[in-house]
């Protein structure tokens, strides 16, 4: 009698920190958000891809500034590691969601990031594609 | 140490006793939103550090920080810049960057080198030689 019960309890935990792992719903809802913009651009739009969005983290890209060709310059290529600030030397919480389960999950400090950075990386804003790939990498990280 | 004493005596003579930025103390911050905002690529300058011109500027031109988009949502901003100008320091109200002011460079006079040291890469990296710098205190050490 004991046994199942201590399973259950065992596979409900298990069960529980996977979710928080992949599907933070604060995470999904940014998603959806970014998805559906995705969609009202461009009508071809089926899914957002990690593999697009580690080639978006690693870069390297043109058009942003010279110091900062890429997410990586700042975030380091590997997203499970802690970041420098290129300029300051201030240190940045990892980006994987796996590390830093946090990530993501307020829609507006989420915004204001890809304002900010988009331009200071691509010399350009981000498009909703890019930021739903973008974050489909890092929470797979 | 000596040159702690030195320059107290040398404060005292002077009569700038008044002046914020004279002191080897400043008030710490204790805004939420100045501490995470600024707090997130450097360390939350002490708002009596510059004077209030200098902060207004500085608030001014988040859109290039420094060569940075560093832009907030303007409610954040507004909360921000009241903080900081209203409980701003002395000094040369032109000159946004810290590390311009006389009374810095008067405190910093040393091989330029140590600029470029890994654990410093910038002169606004109080903390990397000022271990308690977050806290307004900034020792010669």
């Amino acid at each position: 009698m004991k046994s199942p019960l201590l399973l259950a309890a065992v596979a409900t935990l298990a069960t529980g920190v996977a979710l928080a792992a992949t599907a933070d719903p604060n995470r999904t809802k940014i998603l959806d958000g970014y998805a559906a913009q995705a969609k009202a651009q461009s009508p071809e739009f089926a899914a957002f891809s990690a593999d697009r969005g580690r080639a978006l983290y690693l870069g390297p890209h043109s058009g942003g500034k010279a110091e900062t060709p890429a997410c990586a310059a700042c975030h380091t290529e590997n997203p499970t590691a802690q970041g420098r600030h290129y300029k300051t030397g201030r240190a940045i919480e990892p980006m994987a969601v796996s590390v830093t389960p946090k990530r993501f999950t307020d829609p507006a400090e989420v915004e204001k990031r890809f304002e900010r950075d988009c331009p200071n990386v691509l010399g350009r804003a981000c498009t909703a594609r890019e930021k739903g790939d973008f974050i489909t990498f890092l929470a797979s990280r | 140490m000596r040159f702690s004493i030195a320059a107290t005596a040398a404060l005292l003579l002077t009569g700038n006793a008044t002046l914020a930025s004279e002191f080897e103390r400043v008030p710490p911050v204790t805004h939420a939103a100045t501490l995470k905002e600024c707090g997130e690529c450097h360390m939350a300058y002490q708002p009596g550090l510059l004077p209030a011109a200098g902060w207004t500027r500085i608030m001014d031109g988040l859109a290039d920080h420094f060569g940075d988009k560093a832009s907030l949502p303007p409610d954040v901003a507004a909360d921000i810049r009241g903080y900081l100008t209203r409980n701003a320091g002395g000094g040369d109200g032109q000159l946004v960057r810290i590390t311009d002011q006389r009374w810095w460079l008067r405190k910093h006079r040393f091989d330029p080198t140590v600029w470029q040291r890994r654990t410093v890469g910038a002169k606004g990296n109080c903390e990397a030689c000022h271990r308690t710098a977050a806290k307004g205190l900034y020792e010669d050490d």
